[in-house]
């Protein structure tokens, strides 16, 4: 799915300081600068971000949420997702194994300056939850003509 | 503790027996409980759909694989990833009171729930005391 996303492109990264922290291979090199909204490893739902020219995707592994309940804003580049997954209560049943999240979350994604906020698109297919948000126009890159 | 019986231990180790490339394996997390009537085993796909999942009992052994697939754009460069891979597998090794012929699979929204009935016969009955 993310073939793309081995080749990491280490400048990518400086705009996106606050997901620093969760980086592989960072952890064991000394300290780094956390991202002052930055979560630990493992917090619900996982999250992939993707750009293109004119847009970034916002990708939320979330199995099993109710999108009716799910909330969405955008100020200026701050992403917020919230939401609940209550695991419906089994009466007279024993549990051996509780690993999946249960509870509230909220996620806060910092986007780079330039997305829309007005231009959000959301949309919740297979337990996967994509947010699309496009770019200003003004911001994306132009070819300069040489005279 | 003492009413924990082994009945899904993971089985880990039987990733590469068929001699595929190694590739990046995420480990679904789990939920499993008992009740009266048998198992019930429910997981985190996100991304899989009903055609990429694969369900596969082997003597004792429960082998639950699928694949995630997600709409990228061509040209979308990753700018960051909490989620490297998009194979799924997790393999339970079923106890013999467990009808492996009648396991119930369910997919919704990137959960999927088994369902493993206890042999009719050997449900637990109620004794009584006269």
């Amino acid at each position: 799915m993310f073939p793309s996303l081995t080749g990491f492109d280490g400048s990518l990264f400086d705009q996106f300081r606050r997901l620093q922290e969760e980086i592989d291979g960072l952890f064991d090199q000394g300290p780094s600068t956390a991202g002052i909204r930055s979560v630990a490893r493992g917090t619900f739902p996982p999250i992939n971000v993707g750009a293109t020219a004119d847009k970034l995707e916002v990708y939320l592994f979330a199995a099993g949420l109710d999108p009716k309940k799910l909330e969405i804003s955008l100020q200026q580049n701050l992403l917020t997702v919230a939401g609940q997954r209550q695991a419906p209560p089994s009466e007279a049943a024993i549990y051996y194994r509780r690993e999946r999240f249960n509870g509230e979350f909220r996620r806060v994604i910092t986007l780079p300056d330039d997305v829309d906020p007005d231009r959000v698109e959301a949309r919740y297919r297979d337990g996967v939850l994509h947010i699309s948000v496009s770019r200003k126009e003004s911001a994306k890159p132009r070819t300069i003509p040489l005279n | 503790m003492d009413r924990t019986k082994e009945v899904a231990t993971r089985a880990d180790g039987a990733l590469q027996r068929e001699g595929r490339a190694p590739q990046i394996v995420l480990r679904p997390p789990t939920d499993i409980f008992e009740d009266a009537e048998g198992i019930t085993l429910q997981m985190d796909v996100p991304g899989a759909a009903r055609e990429r999942l694969k369900l596969q009992v082997n003597r004792n052994q429960l082998d639950v694989e699928a694949d995630a697939r997600i709409d990228m754009p061509q040209d979308m460069e990753a700018v960051y990833a909490d989620v490297r891979a998009t194979h799924y597998q997790r393999t339970f090794a079923l106890s013999s009171e467990l009808d492996a012929e009648r396991i119930e699979a369910a997919l919704k929204d990137g959960v999927l729930t088994l369902r493993i009935p206890k042999r009719a016969e050997l449900r637990p009955r109620k004794i009584e005391v006269r």
